[in-house]
């Protein structure tokens, strides 16, 4: 077995512009890593991080895609590169044959790749066996399985891009925690990109800037801003359920406060997103009461899940996970017109003070996918809004942002309740439940 | 002894990169899915005209022949039409085991007629028309597939004659047509930013 | 019992292949009802049950009426005519056909149901890779690629939900099916393209060659499936040409 040592990295005025863009997303990088330094990498959204690490990794594509200058420089081919999404990075059905993939690749002989496999598996603290489906993990699982992947192969550079942007608290304190065995074990240099930097503080060397390529001292890196807190509701119940059994899950008895916001938290697994379905009226309980009050239910007397489509939409609204799976429309304008048009309500009052609340007007006429993370979100939100539903549920709405994105988001909900709109939020991030955790609906695994 | 990261070998422009044969693979099985769900849509109705009329049921077949004018014409390579039609096939085979060995057969009969338009224009264009010829050929790689394997040679001369030409219609428009709009709006939202068909628009 | 259990994925497929190709090249009742008979016998061995057969083939007992039908209405007219109408022609031949083209249909889809049970893509890679020699790379990333599909079902189930909170899921299931296929396809670009990258920086694709962790065996039971199979099909064709009933391709 190899124990690989780290290798030096060297930055000189290296430069990258893709082809299809116009402004180049790195220029003028300079900076020097030792062997076996543990370093992270901070600068604003956009600034060319995730490019920087695609080029150390070699990833960035041909010369038709894209003309770098400069130079970038490291010991050792063997670079590891671990990215942000946890389900696209598997690549077998068993972890025993997704960690071995790397090694295939490399064509070391196969008497050297199980036992590499193995330890690898072990660093990161994977104690299952190798047929375990890779399908059965946890993100926070999977993001280790990505890492043994590489270490397999005897990674003397270790890359991480947003690593833990994606999992809940649990998966990121495992990551974390393997990825300081790792790098301990085999010596290799190391390089973060990640905003949650309370989380890496603790195991790295330096931090370094990647717009000037200087040190910064902890105490400079960007925080939430403080927010206000959280107002505990005393007001009567909006939505509330009895001994409710959905889909996934146990039973469970619960309020949803009128014009606050609740939160709903939990461990991995446990069924928060089916119970924010089930309330939402996209998927149908198998037994108990779910109630409404006659805010909602606006002349309706049937269950939600019954509903037409038209009419759930203006009672409540739901902004999913992935933005992109509520988009159907060609430009921003038209995403936000489509829904009236359809359901045949005037809205175009409504229509026009959502795009200037939510700054969403000089994007009026760009297509909703290419639009960045936190507009994409501000966007989703937008829809679920322009129906005017009195009750609004949003499944993870922090998922993988940046800080900026994060406080404007809670403001705006913030905002929203104090206009009487009453918000449930499933979540698993402390700050947002800080701010916005007037109610709390606890949801265990049983 | 430092070397450059970003070594990469010099491959000739026909030559398939990593990216290609992965969204090939990735359309193939996102298309071999949209093949099942096209058929369980208008099922009552296709049946119907499969069934009972002389041919008409041809029309609905476009969507069958998505796979390879699409792979060709966002891979643009040799072999895409061909590799994306066949993985549809086996991934709708797999999913739905009612179509059976005779799917994939199908599958590389239409991935090739589809791959002949592409060639004789020697993977250099890639425009409207041509896209929809290439949705025609798949559609004589259908025809000429269920001729032999489907019992359509014991059928009516009436029957094959407005078969055919139904198909031929459908493939050019169902396949070619809306490949190209497909394409397009694809590219528009940013999606195919490493593949020339991207960088077109 | 199952006698399947070691057998190679590859050879699975081959043994369909070898089972039901041949058949393609008669339209005839005999060669059908024998292939299909033997598959029905056999089927227990390879772990599939009668019931289990009847579950999981369902689809083909709608399938084989709608072709059958078809080939009634539309088989080339021969022998004493039944029933005419416009380009209808219901006569001997059609209907001696019918009855060919439906029995086909589940004697060369049955055999889908007990062969292909479970197959790993990861697998069925090894084998195409390693033994038939299939290139390299585009076996790997159909594997990779065929992964993606949980995660696209996922994702469809999803837009539909999306498409219904937002008030749009009562329009027509056709512009429907459009607008989630356009997504769809974006989604999977996007999927495709981070996977992409995730095995290139894992160095698939930088040089030609590869070794392989897992080794793709062939023994002899693999040998003796595809002898069975080929053997049923060689029967079934042999018997319906020494009886008459052969038709090549129908005609």
């Amino acid at each position: 077995m190899t124990t690989a040592l780290g290798t030096r990295v060297v930055a000189r005025n290296f430069g990258y512009r893709h082809a299809s863009r116009e402004n180049p997303a790195l220029k003028d990088i300079n900076f020097e890593i030792a062997p076996g330094e543990r370093i992270l990498l901070t600068g604003a959204s956009g600034a060319g991080k995730s490019t920087l690490l695609a080029a150390l990794a070699g990833v960035l594509g041909g010369s038709d895609e894209g003309v770098s200058t400069g130079e970038l420089l490291v010991d050792a081919p063997s670079i590891g590169l671990v990215l942000q999404d946890p389900d696209s990075q598997v690549i077998a059905s068993r972890i025993g044959d997704d960690v071995a993939f790397g090694c295939e690749n490399l064509q070391i002989p196969r008497e050297e790749i199980w036992p590499r496999v193995e330890r690898a598996l072990e660093l990161v603290g994977l104690d299952l066996p190798l047929s375990h489906p890779t399908k059965y993990l946890s993100g926070g699982q999977k993001q280790r399985l990505a890492l043994a992947g590489v270490i397999a192969m005897g990674a003397r550079l270790i890359l991480l891009d947003e690593p833990t942007a994606n999992l809940d608290p649990q998966g990121q304190k495992d990551v974390v925690a393997a990825v300081d065995r790792v790098v301990q074990e085999t010596g290799a240099t190391l390089i973060v990109v990640e905003h949650r930097h309370e989380l890496w503080v603790n195991i790295i060397d330096r931090i370094i800037s990647i717009t000037d390529g200087e040190d910064v001292q902890p105490a400079e890196l960007i925080k939430v801003g403080q927010l206000p807190g959280a107002q505990p509701s005393t007001s009567k119940p909006i939505l509330w359920a009895n001994d409710l059994l959905c889909t996934w899950g146990g039973l469970r008895s619960f309020e949803v406060p009128e014009g606050a916001s609740t939160v709903i938290t939990g461990p991995n697994g446990a069924g928060k997103s089916t119970l924010a379905l089930t309330m939402g009226g996209l998927l149908p309980p198998k037994s108990g009461q779910l109630e409404l009050s006659d805010t909602v239910r606006g002349g309706l007397n049937t269950p939600p899940h019954k509903w037409r489509s038209a009419d759930l939409a203006a009672r409540i609204g739901t902004v999913f996970q992935d933005p992109e799976h509520q988009f159907v429309a060609r430009t921003v304008r038209d995403e936000l017109e489509i829904g009236p048009k359809i359901m045949k309500v005037d809205a175009s009052e409504r229509i026009e003070e959502l795009l200037d609340r939510l700054r969403l007007r000089h994007l009026e006429n760009a297509n909703p996918f290419t639009l960045s993370g936190g507009e994409k979100r501000r966007l989703s939100v937008a829809t679920a809004l322009v129906a005017a539903p009195k009750l609004l549920i949003l499944d993870e709405p922090t998922f993988g942002q940046d800080p900026e994105t994060f406080t404007e988001l809670v403001t705006m909900l913030r905002e929203l309740t104090d206009n009487g709109i009453s918000i449930v939020s499933v979540t698993h991030d402390p700050d947002f439940i800080a701010a916005l955790g007037d109610h709390h609906i606890e949801v265990s695994a049983k | 002894m430092a070397s450059p990261a970003m070594q990469k070998t010099n491959q000739p422009k026909s030559s398939w990169r990593v990216i290609d044969i992965v969204i090939a693979s990735v359309l193939g099985v996102a298309c071999g899915l949209i093949f099942i769900v096209w058929n369980s849509i208008g099922y009552a109705w296709t049946t119907a005209f499969h069934a009972l009329t002389p041919g008409l049921g041809g029309i609905a077949i476009g969507i069958w022949l998505l796979g390879g004018v699409l792979g060709g014409l966002v891979i643009r390579k040799p072999g895409a039409a061909i590799f994306v039609e066949v993985v549809a096939a086996c991934v709708s085979a797999a999913l739905a085991s009612q179509f059976g060995i005779s799917t994939i057969y199908s599958g590389l009969a239409q991935g090739i007629g589809a791959e002949i338009i592409f060639a004789l224009f020697l993977y250099r264009r890639y425009s409207l028309p041509t896209t929809m010829l290439a949705g025609m050929g798949a559609g004589g790689g259908a025809i000429f597939l269920e001729m032999f394997f489907y019992g359509n040679l014991a059928k009516t001369m009436s029957f094959n004659i407005i078969y055919s030409t139904t198909v031929l219609i459908s493939g050019a428009i169902l396949a070619g047509l809306l490949s190209w709009y497909l394409v397009r709006a694809l590219a528009r939202t940013g999606a195919l930013d490493r593949f020339a068909a991207g960088r077109e628009v | 019992m199952n006698l399947l259990i070691k057998i190679n994925p590859v050879t699975r497929i081959i043994a369909l292949m070898v089972l039901t190709t041949p058949l393609l090249l008669s339209l005839d009742v005999m060669s059908a009802a024998i292939a299909l008979v033997a598959t029905i016998i056999l089927a227990p061995f390879a772990g599939v049950t009668w019931k289990m057969l009847l579950k999981r083939g369902w689809m083909l007992f709608l399938m084989a009426p709608v072709a059958a039908l078809s080939m009634a209405l539309y088989g080339r007219p021969d022998g004493k005519e039944y029933f005419s109408f416009l380009l209808i022609h219901v006569t001997d031949n059609s209907l001696a056909l019918a009855a060919a083209i439906g029995l086909r249909v589940l004697a060369i889809g049955l055999p889908v149901v007990v062969l292909i049970a479970r197959i790993d893509p990861t697998d069925l890679g090894d084998g195409l890779a390693q033994l038939l020699k299939l290139p390299e790379r585009f076996v790997i990333g159909a594997v990779a690629g065929s992964r993606l599909m949980t995660l696209f079902r996922e994702d469809w189930y999803s837009m539909s939900r999306a498409r219904r909170a937002r008030g749009i899921a009562d329009q027509g299931k056709i512009k429907h099916f459009f607008t989630m296929t356009f997504g769809l396809l974006v989604l999977s670009l996007r999927r495709g393209s981070k996977l992409a990258t995730a095995m290139e920086a894992r160095g698939f694709g930088r040089t030609t060659g590869r070794t392989w962790a897992r080794e793709s065996t062939v023994g002899a039971r693999d040998l003796v499936l595809i002898l069975v199979c080929a053997a049923i099909s060689a029967i079934a064709l042999t018997v319906s040409i020494q009886t008459g009933f052969f038709k090549f391709l129908g005609t």
